[in-house]
């Protein structure tokens, strides 16, 4: 079907809007390719299928609309572990605030030097499997990231890293507009851990491409900052190898819009991904989207996507969800969960859990429930002396316990899971 | 025609016996009646024709025009998960009828074109009402079954007109009851369905040629089952029925439809339209057995059924309950829907979609929540075998005002074979926080456990299918009424001849 004519100068009007970088030959050519994707595409729009629970003008605007900074006095995610720390404010990478670019295990480099050199192995991942992730499902706004994107870190990780690399995005300017984008390449056998965190700017696209070669295992947490009007859209494509494993965890707060498309792809056998989220949701501006597309191509794969909304107070939370067993992936499993907790009735929960099966020798499913908090779960609290408030957080915080417990490590789990107890008190 | 790979242990006999089996439709047979058609194609001047042979008044053509002017501005659906080649609306025959009734009306059975009827014996249909299943002569206890049969574009007739006088309840072909009833009609048609709903509705609302119509008066509950049997027996014509059904306050009518279609290798068309109105404590069921010509086993062929069902439960604990055995048609577009505007109102969805051989069924649901305490259950099995592709697609909505209602949604798809896909799609749209919703779906193979189990008594593969397939079906066999349900049974299992191989 035709682009419609607002798709195509919404596009024309944010590609105007950014700068696309200059560097070598083989960023240049891949960078103007998306461009022309991205062009084609047009923006994208609330009568897209993909977007149909969820208004990207936000996203599309031009310039974005400020965000007031958020002031607290906690202390930085995952401060507490020992790490690798890297910070980006507002998206532009700040060398003064991070540690040495240096971890056993692996190379890490700017995106900007990277894109700099003539010969780098990156050529054949940066924005191929962002391109791959076009189809079936257009993800224009990826699109537009690998075009104008100079900002984000390459990493190839060659062994088992010894700790994680994390990065904090501090959100500084009221009116910034970050593009961020992340490559990271695997090898046989290796294993490394991204943390993610903070909202990043005003409004922030970041896409993070992830080669996870056969055996090898990518572990991923982030939690999304509480600034309530910064606009958000994030993209994760990932590509899984024979036997390799890749774990992500999503925790986010407030924010006025969040998008996380995360896409992956099992290439290889006997691999194993899991996409979680937990969200708590609180404001007639909060808009909280969880898009997943998993494709089983390869057999005896397992997916499992776990995703937990808690809203209030006029939040929205989507959850697009599908599995798509491509003819040749026998034997694989597919779950897929998506809750919803309404905390009063001007909140919504919209969700779209989708099958897409082509093979036989399957086992998948999917549920989702929406509701109120359990009524004789509450009663039974206070009449056992608890305050209503009280056991309120206490219910919310155990529905999603379920998704938190999908991070593999007790003690990521643990510091996420108390600060959600701090911030339930707080807002 | 599947893959037929001979399994080991399997004799080549045994397969060449299933492979003369399967694929063939038992109801493909055209009976030799001299049809009446109008032109070729689709303009203002067929929608006009169409309205003059049924001797409408004025209003329903000015109403098929505005349809027909909206129409030609809309383009066709491309979102379900069907994919069939572009269909020529010019290239179809929007109106057919047998000539033996051209001339005028029959003025009972015994006036109706002989072959016609001996097209619904076949069929197993007794039309006279002295054959029918259960007749007057029937012993006490055993159900009543009043028929409308519609051929082609028109209703050929309706049996048991006497009885059902008594008890108040109008049930004609639509055409005659825009002569009798021409206010009821003008007060319920297109008020559940709009003229602008969608591309098929539309163009059905132009050039509906037939259909039934059924009134229950208040407080009645319908003395015997009403059955309309829908048959495309012309080559190259579109059947497009519009169905209305009332049940006014307090009433109960059951109501089951079958299709079918002779064997041609051309596509034809259906697009058909039900309406129902609930009003306060009154119920509907609503029973489909859909058996449209599927297309042969290379897929050549079959009907295309676009489909455009739904039920407004206008009144307090109104209930409508929709039950489908969809076992034919090359594509199938349809998703009978409930309106849950009153408060306390029910709406279930009960469905089988069994696609095989090359046939693409796109089928589910729509249960739009609006009303307090309303409550809606969906239960449906896709079976996929051959090179089918079955879809679920279905919606379930909690407006903001419905509090404590409550949804239950169970999808299940089996899969025969590694050729076919089973899709599930469900929107989930929650705006109140009394709303439960709950869903579930699942997609698997057939058992091998189960399979092993069955032939190690001595089932062949084939039985063996069918029965763990009937078994994945019960819940939904359950819900149609006691004839349909034998029926439907020993047409799951012929569904899936040559499925298996």
């Amino acid at each position: 079907m035709a682009v419609s004519q607002p798709k195509l100068e919404g596009a024309a009007n944010l590609a105007a809007h950014f700068t696309v970088p200059t560097g070598a030959k083989w960023a240049n050519d891949t960078r103007a390719n998306a461009l022309s994707v991205f062009n084609a595409q047009g923006a994208p729009h609330k009568r897209d299928e993909y977007w149909r629970y969820t208004d990207p003008s936000a996203l599309t605007a031009v310039p974005t609309a400020p965000a007031a900074l958020f002031s607290n006095d906690e202390a930085p995610m995952f401060d507490g572990i020992d790490r690798v720390r890297v910070v980006f404010v507002d998206g532009i990478f700040d060398a003064d605030q991070s540690d040495d670019l240096t971890l056993s295990g692996a190379n890490i480099e700017t995106l900007a030097d990277v894109t700099g050199a003539d010969i780098h192995w990156a050529k054949d991942l940066y924005g191929q499997l962002e391109a791959n992730g076009q189809n079936p499902v257009q993800r224009p706004l990826a699109a537009l990231n690998t075009a104008v994107a100079d900002q984000g870190l390459v990493i190839h990780v060659t062994a088992k890293c010894e700790k994680p690399l994390a990065i904090r995005y501090v959100h500084s300017n009221e009116n910034s507009d970050a593009v961020v984008h992340h490559v990271i390449k695997i090898d046989e056998g290796a294993e490394f851990t991204l943390l993610e965190s903070g909202a990043g700017a005003a409004r922030f696209n970041s896409v993070l491409e992830v080669d996870v070669a056969d055996t090898a295992q990518f572990h991923h947490v982030r939690t999304q900052g509480r600034d309530h009007e910064r606009k958000t859209v994030t993209h994760m494509f990932g590509r899984l190898g024979r036997e390799s494993v890749l774990r992500s965890f999503t925790m986010t707060v407030n924010g006025v819009l969040t998008r996380n498309d995360a896409v992956l792809e099992f290439t290889g056998d006997d691999a194993q991904a899991t996409v979680a989220g937990a969200c708590a949701g609180d404001g007639t501006g909060f808009h909280h989207d969880d898009t997943v597309f998993v494709t089983h191509d390869s057999v005896n794969c397992e997916s499992r996507q776990v995703f937990k909304k808690v809203l209030r107070n006029g939040a929205t939370g989507v959850f697009q969800g599908k599995i798509l067993v491509k003819e040749d992936a026998q034997k694989t499993d597919g779950y897929q969960i998506s809750q919803g907790l309404l905390l009063d009735d001007n909140s919504n929960f919209l969700a779209k859990p989708e099958l897409e099966i082509y093979a036989d020798d399957v086992a998948c499913s999917h549920g989702s429930t929406v509701g109120a908090i359990d009524d004789d779960a509450l009663f039974y609290l206070i009449s056992r002396g608890v305050p209503r408030k009280q056991a309120q957080d206490m219910l919310v915080l155990a529905f999603l316990a379920e998704a938190i417990e999908e991070i593999d490590n007790e003690e990521l789990a643990e510091d996420i899971l108390n600060r959600l107890a701090a911030w339930m008190e707080r807002r | 025609m599947t893959d037929m790979i001979a399994k080991d242990g399997v004799e080549e006999e045994t397969v060449e016996a299933v492979k003369s089996l399967s694929g063939e439709y038992k109801y493909g047979f055209s009976t030799d009646v001299e049809m009446e058609y109008a032109p070729l194609g689709l303009t203002e001047d067929i929608v006009r024709l169409i309205s003059e042979k049924n001797e409408e008044p004025e209003w329903m053509l000015e109403w098929r025009l505005q349809a027909f002017e909206r129409w030609k501005q809309m383009e066709e659906p491309d979102w379900a998960m069907v994919d069939y080649p572009k269909i020529d609306f010019q290239d179809i025959y929007y109106y057919a009828r047998p000539a033996s009734m051209a001339e005028e009306k029959p003025k009972s059975l015994d006036d109706v074109d002989p072959k016609l009827l001996e097209t619904y014996a076949k069929l197993g249909i007794p039309l006279k009402e002295q054959a029918l299943l259960a007749g007057v002569e029937a012993p006490e206890g055993e159900r009543k079954v009043a028929v409308d049969a519609v051929f082609d574009s028109v209703s050929v007739g309706t049996t048991f007109q006497d009885e059902l006088k008594k008890a108040g309840v109008i049930f004609m072909s639509i055409s005659e009851a825009l002569k009798e009833h021409p206010d009821l009609v003008k007060k319920y048609i297109g008020t559940v369905v709009p003229q602008s709903d969608n591309f098929y509705a539309t163009l059905n609302s132009a050039v509906f040629s037939d259909g039934s119509f059924v009134y229950i008066p208040e407080g009645v509950k319908c003395p015997m089952e009403l059955s309309t049997y829908f048959r495309i027996n012309a080559e190259n014509t579109g059947q497009f029925e519009r169905t209305l059904i009332i049940a006014e306050k307090g009433s109960y009518v059951s109501y089951l439809e079958g299709c079918t279609a002779p064997q041609r290798d051309v596509a034809q068309l259906h697009a058909a339209v039900v309406e129902l109105v609930i009003q306060e404590d009154a119920e509907i069921k609503y029973s489909t057995v859909q058996n449209w010509f599927p297309g042969d086993a290379e897929g050549k062929g079959g009907i295309y059924n676009f489909v455009t069902k739904r039920a407004d439960c206008r009144g307090d604990r109104a209930k409508v309950m929709w039950t489908q055995v969809e076992t034919g048609s090359a594509v199938t577009w349809k998703y009978p829907s409930c309106i849950l505007r009153g408060d306390d109102s029910q709406g279930e969805f009960y469905s089988i979609a069994i696609a095989n051989n090359f046939q693409q069924a796109d089928t589910g649901t729509k249960m739009i929540h609006l009303g307090k305490n309303t409550k809606s259950r969906i239960v449906s099995k896709g079976i996929s075998a051959g090179k089918a592709q079955n879809t679920y697609r279905g919606l379930v909505s909690m407006h903001p005002k419905a509090a404590n209602a409550r949804n239950y949604t169970q999808c299940d798809s089996l899969l025969i074979g590694d050729k076919c896909g089973a899709h599930t799609v469900p929107y989930i749209e929650v705006k109140n926080n009394t709303a439960r919703v709950e869903h579930e779906a699942t997609t698997s193979k057939v058992d091998d456990d189960q399979l092993f189990y069955c032939r190690s008594r001595g089932m062949d593969e084939e039985e063996a299918v069918a029965l763990v397939v009937n078994g994945f079906c019960k819940e939904v066999l359950q819900a149609l009424p006691m004839e349909f349900a034998m029926e439907a049974q020993a047409l799951v299992a012929i569904s899936l001849e040559g499925s298996v191989g």
